[in-house]
């Protein structure tokens, strides 16, 4: 990879380009999916994808192939030098400076080298485990989606004409699971998951089945509410896509574009004073760990929003330098290009126990899942469709359907009254469970 | 170019090489097989802040091998495509296959000849670069110049050619080589504190001229640019079940999410659509009829076939209400007894293919559709969406208003912002009270995604009346 990558920088340099860096990922995925016992699909794929980014004095351009041969990878050289005498010249555009660099790679335990021994039958049985286990639950769940079990390993390798050279190895593992409930001719599919760079750290395949029944069975009997303006609690998997909603908003691209609502709101409160968001790179085996950014700049923990307050925005050299701040090392790569990507993500956990805020509601709505994309990152203005519970008089009364919850993500943060002490990091992006003190929710 | 030619010349994959692979490593053991072989090239120029900054270009090769046995599915693909990797792929899907009783390869080749739909003298990746970077520049100041409220433009113009080559266990090759453009406007306009966007765009598989052509792009711009200012002042949204009119065209994501999906035969051949069983049932008001035609000329979601190699085709999905017939790839189609009717695809050769859908659209009507405004004495217009999703087993589906207006004792008033729509796939066709004359197919921006996969696809819709869909706003 080394070779691969300081060649490919060479000749970018013979070619006159003055900086350039190159990206490479090599990867193998398999995975099984079976379905009411049987297997029904097996995949297993290697991939290799190279990407190259060049900048002539201050014009830049980047192209990617997944085509290593020499020949491939020479052209691929020249097309992105060709392609930077077309772009405009931009004051900002360059690499890091040399001396941001991670100086050196930590090892955050991302790889599970003995976790991808699994003949192709136990990866099988264990989903063939996880789905039988969600048909036990109730004869209620009459079908089911299936369950996929998949693995992941992956080395990502990362050069710059500097001199910088890093590289480092993934793992991943995850079952899902989806069952199918039905009664008196109404079907519901709930999933239910569990992901781990470590596979000894996923869940019992039983749990996750269990869970994924149950799921499904609370929505049986759901029915639309009257429209109302109600408190409206997000459990931990929506309001995850609160705080995503938020990181998308808090990323340099948006903003120097002038497309979000958090322009010009650095260092003021954006959220009730009881919410800390933070984004947290170095997090021994956790998904989205990793040693450094997209580049190469070191991971660390960055804190967003500091009791109410935004203290800090997602940013990539590119952006940082258009609004005129640092990078906040948050570089991805996407094909050639730079993006700006979140790593563990999660809002701080409160005191309360779930239980006690769907308690002090007298009516309300309790969120399940969201659908649809009804997100204005401009303006905040916020509409989705919304599956979960109607509250009434502390309880879970029953649960609802073809409604949706609407509002401003500004205010929806300033309004949030509860944050749950039930922060799991499932996922790239967790959160505990929120209330929040009023929105809109249509219904007839 | 001839793909079969394409690949023998760059890879060596000469035919008898392909027939080797599918027949030493399958034949007898499974009950259809196919290698697919792609190679795709996708470049992007995206202008903001005034200047073309960001220019790429994306090769990507690579070949999936298939091996299906009763429900069972191998999938194997790899990027170096070289007989010793086909093999071990062709091993790799083998092995699930292996699993199951021997039978007979019953894949055979299909009795419709592939279609000829978009073939180009200059496809858009071979135009100019120089060409495509002047347009945008040239929108980036028509939309400046058209208002000072404008503040920021992001204009792009993104190409791709994808060569595929699909050879069968049964020994017949097909392949299609297929171009794609799209122009996407994006403006953000500021006036007193407040911001607002608006975004608008077109292609299809047609050269980059298309543009050009008819001032399409001075049209685009200037529906981007009048969305971003008509929201500066729009009003907030009414919530509750409401009457609405969809306008002609783009709005027809309606029936790509409220039953386009739900008539994907995967989720029917497993029983958990809303659709399931209902073929011959009554789905919609009489008045609607709906077609999902993946022959239509140059559009974006058109296919001279589709990724197993069947010739696409117009599919009637609903007629004059009544549901009768679902989008089939090869397996589901084998295992429920059906015809496959060119819905299989893929977005890559990463991938195996599923029912997928090509441009689906409803018939016209007879109604004017002023009169059908005209009609209403209180409800909402939407003729510009975002995004929808469709949660298929419920029916329950979302797709979000990017431009519409209140309707008041029949005429439009105010514009209103952004709104999701909610309702249920089975039940909201029902309640189509007026169908206009006007049918219109979008513009071709339409990108759908199922289980990870996203294709290029198209919508269209006559304007439409809707006796009552909820309006997610915060105007109680």
């Amino acid at each position: 990879m080394h070779d691969l990558l300081t060649g490919l920088l060479e000749r970018a340099r013979q070619r006159a380009a003055t900086e350039a860096d190159a990206y490479l990922v090599d990867e193998q995925h398999s995975s099984v999916q079976v379905r009411l016992g049987k297997v029904e699909t097996v995949t297993h794929s290697r991939e290799q994808r190279l990407a190259l980014r060049v900048f002539s004095g201050k014009a830049s351009a980047s192209a990617s192939t997944s085509d290593l041969s020499r020949e491939s990878v020479e052209r691929l050289v020249d097309e992105a030098v060709a392609l930077a005498r077309l772009t405009a010249p931009d004051p900002v555009a360059g690499l890091p400076d040399p001396g941001e660099f991670a100086p050196a790679i930590p090892d955050l335990g991302l790889e599970d080298p003995e976790g991808h021994g699994l003949t192709p039958e136990e990866k099988i049985a264990i989903a063939q485990r996880a789905e039988t286990a969600a048909l036990e639950v109730d004869p209620r769940i009459t079908n089911s989606e299936g369950a996929e079990f998949f693995e992941r390993r992956a080395r990502y390798a990362y050069a710059t004409s500097h001199g910088f050279f890093g590289s480092y190895p993934t793992s991943s593992f995850g079952l899902t699971v989806s069952p199918v409930a039905s009664a008196n001719g109404e079907m519901q599919r709930d999933s239910w998951y569990t992901f781990a760079r470590k596979r000894a750290r996923l869940e019992a395949p039983e749990e996750v089945g269990r869970i994924a029944a149950q799921r499904a069975l609370r929505r049986l009997g759901a029915r639309q509410i009257k429209t109302a303006q109600v408190p409206v609690l997000f459990d931990p998997e929506t309001a995850a896509s609160l705080l995503r909603a938020l990181a998308g908003a808090a990323s340099g691209p948006g903003l120097y574009r002038g497309a979000s609502f958090l322009l010009n709101r650095l260092g003021t409160r954006i959220a009730a004073l009881g919410v800390t968001i933070v984004d947290s790179g170095i997090i021994p085996g956790a998904l989205g760990s990793r040693p450094f950014d997209g580049e190469g700049l070191p991971i660390r923990k960055t804190v967003l929003v500091n009791a109410g307050t935004l203290e800090s925005y997602l940013l990539d050299t590119y952006s940082g330098r258009k609004l005129g701040l640092p990078s906040t090392h948050h570089a991805s790569r996407d094909g050639g290009g730079v993006g700006v990507a979140t790593t563990n993500l999660y809002l701080a956990a409160g005191e309360a126990p779930p239980q006690e805020l769907i308690g002090a509601v007298k009516r309300g709505l309790y969120v399940t899942e969201l659908i649809g994309f009804g997100v204005n990152m401009v303006t905040g203005d916020y509409s989705r469709g919304a599956v979960g519970h109607w509250i009434e008089n502390g309880e879970l009364a029953y649960p609802v359907e073809e409604v949706t919850v609407a509002g401003n993500l500004l205010q929806m943060f300033q309004a949030i009254d509860g944050i749950g002490n039930d922060l799991v990091l499932r996922d790239r992006t967790s959160a505990p469970t929120l209330r929040l003190a009023r929105m809109v929710v249509a219904g007839n | 170019m001839k793909p079969a030619r394409f690949f023998e010349d760059r890879f060596g994959m000469t035919s008898s090489l392909m027939e080797r692979l599918l027949g030493s490593a399958l034949v007898g053991r499974v009950e259809d097989a196919d290698l697919y072989l792609e190679y795709r090239v996708n470049e992007d120029l995206v202008l903001e802040e005034g200047a073309v900054k960001k220019a790429s270009r994306h090769v990507s090769q690579g070949a999936g091998v298939r091996a299906q046995s009763g429900e069972r599915t191998g999938y194997a693909h790899t990027d170096d495509v070289t007989l010793r990797s086909l093999e071990e792929a062709a091993r790799q899907a083998r092995a699930i296959a292996d699993r199951a009783a021997a039978s007979a390869i019953v894949a055979v080749k299909p009795d419709r000849r592939p279609h000829d739909l978009y073939s180009l003298a200059v496809p858009p990746v071979a135009a100019d670069l120089g060409g495509k970077v002047a347009l945008l520049r040239r929108i980036d100041e028509t939309a400046r110049g058209a208002d000072p409220r404008v503040r920021q433009v992001i204009a792009s113009v993104s190409s791709e050619e994808q060569i595929i080559l699909i050879a069968t266990a049964s020994g017949w090759t097909v392949g299609d080589v297929r171009p794609l453009t799209r122009l996407n406007i994006t403006v953000i306009a500021e006036q007193e504190g407040r911001r607002e966007i608006g975004t608008y765009g077109g292609g299809g598989r047609v050269p980059f001229d298309f543009f050009l052509e008819e001032e399409r792009w001075k049209r685009f711009t200037a529906t981007a640019v009048r969305q971003a200012l008509l929201k500066l002042h729009a009003v907030d949204a009414p919530a509750g079940t409401l009457t609405v009119v969809l306008g002609s065209g783009w709005p027809g994501i309606l029936l790509h999410e409220a039953v386009g999906h739900g008539l994907e035969g995967d989720f029917n051949r497993k029983k958990f659509s809303a659709f399931s069983g209902r073929i011959g049932k009554p789905v919609a008001s009489p008045l609607v009829t709906v077609v999902d035609d993946g022959t239509l000329p140059n559009r974006r979601g058109s296919l001279n076939v589709d990724d197993e190699g069947t010739a696409t085709a117009r599919n009637v999905l609903i007629e004059n209400g009544v549901l009768v017939g679902y989008m089939q790839d090869r397996l589901n189609a084998r295992l429920m007894g059906m015809t496959a009717t060119g819905n299989g695809r893929r977005e890559s050769y990463a991938y195996p293919p599923m029912p997928r859908m090509t441009n689906t659209f409803m018939l016209a009507g007879q109604d004017d559709p002023e009169e059908i405004i005209g009609s209403v004495p209180y409800g909402l217009y939407a003729v510009a969406f975002g995004g929808g999703q469709v949660d298929i087993t419920n029916g329950k589906f979302v797709f979000s208003a990017s431009e519409a207006y209140l309707i008041e004792d029949g005429k439009l008033t105010a514009p209103v912002k952004g709104a999701t729509l909610i309702g249920n796939g089975p039940e909201v066709l029902k309640r189509v009270s007026r169908v206009g004359h006007d049918l219109k197919l979008d513009e071709g921006v339409g990108t759908c995604g199922k289980d990870g996969q996203s294709v290029p696809v198209g919508v269209g819709l006559p304007t439409i009346r809707v006796d009552g869909i909820t309006v997610g706003g915060t105007q109680v």
